[in-house]
């Protein structure tokens, strides 16, 4: 399970390199509602297809980035740091593997984000200068309800896929922190972290 | 429809927005509060954008939040970098887009490549995995109580609560429920959201001019 016994060490060229920021690239103009919704496709391309990186260090890159603080987008840039550490022949490399991961980091980074954000300036410059217009207007208003129940997707798919192997009463003790939230944000000011603290407070005692 | 577009358009960064809302103070300003905002983000900065932009910050009212946060999701990209972007863009033009999403990411980039560090030595250990799994419960209850706070805006959206209401349940369902990918359910019902919204804007402007007119004619 740990990340030293599953790889192993790749070599990177610089078509590789290439090839890889031309996927992010492309990924990046598909990846609507959040790059993690290209994630399957990053597996496809990166774990079965090109050995670049193992599947516990594909799991481990998203699950990761889910916990620490910024945005998800950000466990594109733990992939390209993996990438970089296999392909400097893994972490025992020392320095040399720690710049390469840095590297890797930064290149996905920038593959995956610099293509839709040039794509959302130019759409936010238009949408600015035409902001009177009635279809500018209408498109805002029209897709609130539709965000609006995206996001209570999201909330619901996080809460559900976590359940492999609960029993009945850690489902529900799962299902009870999750409305408790729900219910203190909706309707307090209780800082955001306190009940990040209390969930993992709620795991480590065993309730989850 | 009268009147035709000025040709003049004010320069970028000025202090004329089109909103009475503060935007942020100085380019400074804008890459700290990102910043800010985005470690507070554990699990996806979502939950925490509403709090920060709308209620502290005020930025944005709630339903500039809404309208913007709807186009940050349609467009690709991640939802919170393409919201910095268009704020960026707002405020301070190119320069303000590259700040806001320098200030997003490279703290966030730092202490995420820490803790890849660090976890590498703990990921088999029980506890970590299972303080994990609280922390995602309380994740999701983080985002289906920012959606809650979002629907209050549907009061005084043109489609109208109960439509709004409906087309909501009804992309909870096919998305959540019966698992329908993401581009058939946003042209299927942001479509027909988007055309009830436009007859109702398009009524009311009549409306609105039809009043406007009268009171210049007299």
């Amino acid at each position: 399970m740990s990340a030293m016994d599953t790889l192993n060490a790749i070599t990177m060229t610089a078509i590789d390199w290439g090839h890889l920021f031309m996927h992010f690239c492309v990924l990046s103009f598909l990846s609507i509602g959040g790059a993690i919704s290209a994630a399957p496709d990053m597996h496809r391309y990166l774990v079965v297809e090109n050995h670049l990186l193992s599947d516990a260090q594909f799991s481990s890159s998203i699950t990761l980035a889910q916990v620490a603080p910024g945005p998800n987008v950000l466990f594109v840039s733990l992939m390209g740091w993996n990438i970089g550490l296999n392909s400097a022949g893994g972490i025992q490399a020392g320095w040399t593997a720690w710049s390469w991961g840095l590297f890797g980091a930064l290149f996905c980074l920038v593959a995956i984000i610099l293509p839709s954000s040039v794509m959302m300036y130019k759409v936010a410059q238009w949408g600015h200068k035409n902001s009177q217009r009635s279809v500018v207007r209408a498109f805002k208003s029209g897709l609130a309800p539709i965000v609006i129940g995206l996001m209570i997707s999201t909330g619901w798919l996080l809460q559900r896929g976590q359940h492999g192997d609960s029993t009945n009463t850690t489902l529900i003790m799962s299902w009870a922190l999750t409305a408790f939230t729900a219910l203190l944000v909706w309707r307090t000011k209780v800082h955001l972290l306190w009940l990040l603290a209390l969930g993992a407070l709620f795991g480590i005692l065993g309730f989850m | 429809m009268s009147k035709s577009n000025s040709s003049t358009h004010p320069p970028e960064g000025s202090s004329h927005l089109g909103l009475e809302k503060p935007g942020p103070k100085s380019r400074s300003d804008l890459f700290i509060s990102l910043t800010i905002l985005a470690l507070q983000g554990f699990g996806g900065v979502l939950a925490v954008v509403q709090r920060e932009l709308v209620e502290k910050k005020k930025w944005l009212t709630n339903e500039e939040f809404v309208e913007q946060w709807s186009v940050a999701q349609i467009l690709p990209g991640p939802n919170v970098i393409n919201l910095g972007v268009m704020i960026g863009q707002r405020t301070f033009g190119p320069t303000g887009a590259v700040i806001a999403l320098a200030g997003l990411l490279t703290l966030p980039l730092l202490f995420l490549l820490l803790l890849a560090a660090l976890y590498s030595g703990v990921s088999d250990q029980a506890w970590v995995q299972s303080s994990l799994r609280g922390m995602n419960s309380v994740v999701a209850g983080l985002i289906i109580a920012t959606a809650l706070k979002m629907a209050s805006t549907l009061y005084k959206n043109p489609v109208g609560i109960l439509l709004s209401v409906l087309f909501a349940a009804l992309t909870f369902s096919f998305v959540a429920i019966l698992h329908i990918p993401l581009l058939y359910v946003l042209l299927v019902l942001g479509t027909g959201s988007c055309v009830v919204a436009y007859r109702k804007t398009v009524e009311l402007d009549l409306a609105q001019q039809a009043v406007s007119d009268t009171k210049e004619s007299t």
